[in-house]
């Protein structure tokens, strides 16, 4: 038996019934569409969470002090004063897995410029925090160490500032504005970040020297925080080991004693933000991958269906001379056929569901080549796997009952 | 004259139960090349299992079969299929045509599962066998836009269009109404006149009268075997018809 004829003599069974090949096909096209889709959507917003991260710095290691207890109180972080420069200094010398370190000071404000004013925080920063949340100068420059150590009063701004104090649309830099009375000349304007995942804005900010904050505004010799980056993201666990055993040591704490700061790292929460869409592309999958197997067992059912449907056309076939195998083909080219045509057009149908909820709902979207690819096999396989049973059972009839059959 | 068909002494049981049914007890006859025989019998006589046998369906409990010189009994379901596939045109009572299907399309179908033939010659058979049949002008009829007459010759033209050694009918009259069943009767009787050979099995005891030979069947024992040496003419009869209304 050669094969061109057995897939004309399969093609033309279909052709003969467009209707029932076409409502068998559309199981499985939702099935593979709804597969593709859930798995774009899934990604996408994994990749969308991640990305976001990796803005505001993944490996980033945030110092603040805490655990403090007075007379069984335990009090508020920014209340104490168990941070100090020397702390800064030492994680700067003698770690090998930070990278970049600056200490933090802020104050909550009016920024004021001519006849605008807007609420704000200033940042008491040194330069090398621009390279740990990964903020960029867009025009003018950031301040340099000099100003740093002679307390400089300049700051680079943030978009929202620039709105709020320059409405007028006037270049900021080399303006000066006045935040709690003290003035400071703009040096530079931040490029926008817009908001993180928190719903924060990351650009209503303004940054200046942290010696500048703390000795002319804060009036305080300690510092509110200190912020590293480690080498590596990989590296974060080492880099909190090490900062950990300095602090320990520069604040005299036995082995008995309680840390009286606390680290926290973006790598924990970026591994709970990334397990949270694992879960959801799981479940989308999940469901996704049921309606793939309804459309399985539609095949199935219409094969079946067919079988029975059509025994007097198998044993006619047979009493012609089509053998068992002949008919076995037959069956299972049907429903590969079907399978396949479902399976691309569910491809090319999922992946503009995915490019329409991409474009109207402005989800963020990944279309995986492999979740194609794997939705497209497994269908595929769904199809064979269930075409085989009915084929087998079509091609076992007894020519003699099947011709007879009513 | 060249033996198609011979059978000796062909017996078949069938195990319903605990019971034996001997539905088949001994029959033999030979049918040479260009005979019309048809075989009567009644309800439970065993004229469909001695069908059956003859169509390499069905393999007997015992008794040598040869078709065309070879011998079925000892062939697998798979020998078989391409034995009928090459040497049996069957004719159904019911037409047994493809649904939704041209006709040529349904006369092609032996021709599809023989490997030997390509395209092209397929289709230049089955226009052939259907112009034979008087069908030259319906070739792309489906065969739910045809008349049971229409039908029952597409299904001839597919008995024709392997070149069969024997076509085989089975009362394939008894669906059409008495002009019809003349129609197909009389295109029986040119394929006869052509040298086909041709077993037709029945019930009916008039259609006898217009084969050439005529092998009487009850309760699995030939009966009767007689040669018709007054063979009516289908077409006369068919002349002789009050006319319809149409």
């Amino acid at each position: 038996m050669n094969t061109t004829n057995l897939l004309k003599i399969a093609l033309r069974a279909l052709a003969n019934n467009k209707l029932r090949g076409f409502l068998t096909m559309l199981g499985i096209i939702i099935g593979v569409a709804s597969v593709i889709t859930m798995l774009a959507i899934g990604q996408g917003s994994k990749r969308s969470i991640q990305a976001q991260i990796s803005e505001m710095g993944s490996n980033m290691i945030m110092i603040q002090p805490g655990a403090d207890m007075r007379g069984g109180v335990r009090q508020e972080a920014s209340a104490m004063e168990t941070l100090k420069l020397q702390d800064y200094e030492d994680i700067v010398n003698e770690t090998r897995y930070v990278s970049a370190t600056s200490p933090s000071v802020n104050s909550s404000g009016q920024a004021i410029y001519g006849a605008n004013n807007a609420p704000t925080t200033v940042y008491g920063i040194s330069p090398d925090y621009m390279e740990i949340r990964r903020y960029e100068v867009e025009d003018g420059d950031m301040f340099s160490d000099q100003d740093v150590q002679t307390a400089a009063k300049v700051c680079v701004i943030g978009k929202t500032v620039v709105d709020n104090l320059f409405p007028g649309g006037e270049n900021p830099v080399g303006k000066v504005i006045r935040f709690q009375k003290l003035p400071f000349r703009v040096v530079g304007v931040l490029e926008s970040k817009g908001y993180n995942s928190m719903g924060m804005d990351q650009d209503d900010l303004i940054l200046a020297p942290y010696t500048t904050i703390q000795k002319k505004i804060l009036a305080i010799t300690h510092l509110q925080g200190i912020t590293c980056s480690a080498l590596k993201e990989e590296y974060t666990d080492q880099a909190i080991d090490e900062i950990s055993e300095i602090l320990r040591r520069n604040h005299r704490l036995r082995d008995t004693d309680e840390d009286d700061f606390t680290i926290r790292s973006m790598q924990e929460l970026s591994t709970m933000l990334t397990s949270t869409t694992d879960i959801m592309t799981t479940l989308l999958a999940a469901v996704a991958g049921i309606s793939l197997l309804v459309g399985g067992i539609g095949i199935m059912n219409i094969m079946y269906v067919s079988v029975t449907e059509r025994t007097r056309e198998i044993g006619l076939r047979m009493s012609i001379g089509a053998k068992g195998m002949d008919i076995l083909a037959q069956f299972l080219i049907e429903s590969i056929l079907i399978s396949v045509t479902g399976g691309l057009i569910g491809v090319i149908f999922g992946v503009g569901a995915a490019l329409i909820v991409n474009v109207v709902a402005h989800f963020p979207i990944y279309i995986q080549p492999w979740s194609v690819l794997l939705s497209f096999v497994v269908c595929t396989v769904t199809g064979v796997f269930f075409g085989w049973y009915p084929a087998k059972k079509a091609a076992q009839l007894d020519p003699i009952e099947a011709i007879r059959y009513e | 004259m060249k033996e198609i068909i011979r059978l000796d002494n062909i017996k078949r049981d069938f195990h319903v139960g605990d019971e034996t049914v001997h539905a088949l007890r001994g029959v033999s006859f030979t049918i040479c090349e260009g005979e019309f025989v048809t075989i009567m019998g009644t309800s439970g006589s065993g004229k469909s299992t001695l069908l059956n046998t003859l169509g390499c369906l069905d393999t007997p409990t015992s008794g040598e079969y040869y078709l065309d010189g070879v011998s079925v009994r000892t062939m697998n379901k798979r020998q078989r299929a391409t034995l009928r596939n090459r040497k049996i045109g069957f004719v159904f009572q019911n037409y047994n045509l493809l649904p939704k299907t041209t006709a040529v399309e349904n006369v092609e179908l032996p021709l599809m599962y023989n490997p030997a033939y390509k395209a092209a010659q397929r289709r230049e058979k089955a226009v052939n066998a259907l112009i034979a049949v008087g069908l030259g002008d319906r070739l792309m009829h489906k065969s739910n836009q045809m008349s049971g007459g229409q039908m029952q010759r597409v299904a001839i033209a597919r008995a024709l269009v392997n070149d069969p050694a024997v076509i085989l009918a089975d009362e394939a009259t008894g669906n059409l109404d008495t002009r019809t069943s003349f129609e197909i009767l009389v295109l029986f009787q040119r394929l006869h006149a052509e040298g086909r050979t041709i077993i037709f099995v029945t019930h009916n005891p008039e259609i006898a009268q217009y084969s050439s030979r005529n092998i009487m069947l009850r309760d699995g024992h030939v009966t009767a075997d007689t040669v018709n040496t007054n063979i009516l003419s289908a077409a006369e009869a068919l002349a002789h018809l009050p006319k319809n209304d149409d």
